[in-house]
């Protein structure tokens, strides 16, 4: 028989070394970029919130039914068209790109391949995305806004514009994500190429392409320099899609924020945390929906 | 001693004929055995096929014939192109941009390559199960009557038939009956493999291709696949590609011996067919001394 204590215990601690120094360092990094990153995010979210939240929720829920104020220095609340034309306005613009982008993403990662056209289209959707937003403004407003005046839809346009390029990218993204092999079953099955793309292809690529969407949704609700010049500034409810001047969110905080009016610069900061609130309902509307999705399988 | 477990009782119950414990066709090649497999119609007739990677030659000059509802297994070692020709058969190329067939893939006499056959039509007849087990995301039920609804097939009553019958040819019925509605990617590797196989033959195509079914599954997967082929042997003509040479004894008719060499034109390692005959004649007696390389372990 050995005695246990002959051997000598084992000693599995780390040593001391270059290397778990340098991971310490790179750890704190790390942090200290993040911290960064988050400071100017809380700032933001706390300046808005100290000074939009009174406006926005004071005789709740009188900031977001009520019209907007005819004339700008009268305090007091007012926003309900601005909320009606921000939505009127971002549901238009995602009828028509996102069904275009969905599209188009298809055809560029199924059919198009690397092939001369697809590889134009890729590219300049990839240049589209850098086009200032003002400049798409400015084109809305010259080929729909001095034909057809003031609309909730010349800023669908505009916005469409701008989400296009995102959804595309977003989605061709979600779509080379798709194993092959799922693929390959279906075609080994008799199935034809239209057929495993509708019923396997986007399914399986359904819940990034939809979080990718709303995503450029979120983005594209908050822009305000293509509807500066394309929905007008009505003060009254308009919730028609194509007919006469409406209003945006974004439009009444540049508007309202640029006044020297105490009321209206209170508006301004309403309107910011209520379209913050907006943009993070969209989102939260996305991860959920995607969770779920994701879920089911 | 412990109590036997009850599940694998139950499962022997059911199944109650013995496994053969090796080779089968070794020992047995009477001349009225070779008789009855050589009048068995010919499925695929190839002729000088020869398939490309773009401008890479993967593989050369094969020559066979596949026949009917017999097993033909395909060893080799890797990259010796024995998947490359088995995709060959129902036209799976078509979808890797580059790749080309030369040469003639005859099926029942026509050519698969030829200007008028569709690729769909020819993969409908000559279904395949791959090396991973790649069921779709859905439910179990959907997985099966995917093909059938691609088809055509809508009746609700008919496609639940084609779901059970199917199952049941894959020896699955019993174990997913009460979950037919869960995700397919819920069930074990070789409960997937065994639904890709119940969804190949959901269709009813006459051959069934598969590409190394068994190198993702545990022995006992394995063993239940190859009890599933013998079984399937009766109904369809089936080509396996496989890197375990006793699976090819034990399952197989015919056997076809593949080998890459160097091309001494490209300086590339173009595969080829250098031996093909009953299965028990090449495990015994081959004719080509890298074939006897490669079974003696030898090589590869």
């Amino acid at each position: 028989m050995i005695e246990p204590s002959a051997t000598p215990m084992l000693d599995l601690r780390a040593r001391p070394s270059w290397r778990s120094t340098k991971n310490v360092i790179m750890c704190g990094v790390m942090v200290g970029a993040f911290v960064l990153v988050a400071i100017p995010l809380v700032a933001v979210l706390w300046s808005v919130i100290s000074r939009g939240a009174g406006t926005a929720f004071s005789g709740f829920p009188a900031f977001f039914t009520k019209e907007i104020p005819n004339i700008s220095r009268l305090p007091g609340p007012g926003m309900g068209p601005a909320i009606v034309g921000t939505l009127l306005v971002t549901l238009g613009a995602t009828l028509i790109a996102v069904p275009l982008g969905i599209l188009g993403a298809v055809y560029l990662h199924e059919y198009g391949r690397e092939s001369k056209f697809s590889r134009l289209v890729r590219f300049m959707s990839v240049v589209m995305t850098g086009v200032p937003s003002i400049v798409m403004g400015l084109f809305v407003y010259v080929i729909w806004t001095m034909r057809f005046g003031y609309s909730a839809f010349g800023g669908s346009i505009a916005m469409a514009c701008l989400m296009l390029p995102i959804v595309i990218g977003s989605t061709e993204q979600m779509l080379q994500l798709v194993p092959p092999h799922l693929r390959e079953a279906a075609y080994a099955l008799g199935t034809t190429k239209s057929r495993t793309i509708l019923t396997v292809v986007l399914p399986a690529a359904l819940p990034g392409i939809v979080s990718g969407s709303l995503l450029a949704v979120a983005r594209a609700a908050g822009e305000t320099a293509p509807l500066l010049f394309t929905i007008g500034a009505a003060t009254q409810f308009n919730t028609h899609l194509f007919g006469g001047a409406n209003n945006a969110l974004s439009a009444q905080i540049f508007i309202n924020a640029n006044s020297s009016f105490a009321g209206a610069q209170d508006r301004a900061w309403g309107a910011a945390l209520t379209l913050v609130l907006l943009t993070f309902a969209i989102t939260m509307i996305a991860r959920v929906f995607t969770a779920r999705v994701a879920m089911k399988r | 001693m412990v109590d036997a477990n009850p599940a694998t009782e139950s499962r022997e119950q059911r199944e109650p004929k013995p496994r053969p414990n090796g080779p089968s066709f070794v020992t047995d090649l009477r001349p009225s055995m070779i008789a009855m497999l050589e009048s068995a119609p010919v499925v695929f007739d190839l002729s000088h096929v020869e398939v490309f990677y773009g401008a890479f030659r993967a593989v050369r000059d094969v020559n066979m014939k596949i026949h009917k509802n017999q097993i033909t297994a395909f060893i080799g070692p890797s990259g010796c192109g024995k998947t490359t020709v088995l995709r060959s058969f129902n036209r799976m190329h078509d979808v890797i941009p580059g790749a080309r067939v030369a040469g003639e893939v005859k099926y029942h006499g026509v050519n698969l390559y030829g200007p008028e056959v569709s690729p769909t039509e020819v993969r409908r007849r000559i279904g395949m199960v791959f090396q991973k087990p790649n069921p779709f995301p859905k439910s179990i039920y959907d997985n099966i009557a995917f093909g059938p609804r691609v088809n055509g097939v809508r009746d609700k009553a008919k496609l639940d038939e084609i779901v059970e019958k199917s199952l049941r040819s894959a020896a699955l019925w019993d174990e997913v009956k009460d979950r037919l509605h869960g995700s397919a990617l819920g069930m074990s590797g070789g409960q997937q493999q065994r639904l890709c196989i119940a969804r190949t033959i959901a269709v009813e195509p006459e051959v069934v291709l598969m590409d190394e079914p068994c190198s993702a599954l545990d022995p006992i997967a394995t063993a239940r696949v190859e009890d599933l082929m013998r079984e399937l042997k009766d109904h369809y003509t089936i080509v396996i590609v496989t890197h375990n040479m006793q699976q090819a004894a034990r399952v197989s008719e015919r056997t076809a011996f593949f080998t890459a060499e160097l091309d001494k034109k490209s300086e590339q390692r173009t595969g080829l067919l250098v031996e093909y005959d009953f299965t028990s004649k090449i495990f015994a007696n081959p004719r080509d001394e890298r074939t006897e390389n490669y079974i003696t372990g030898r090589f590869g």
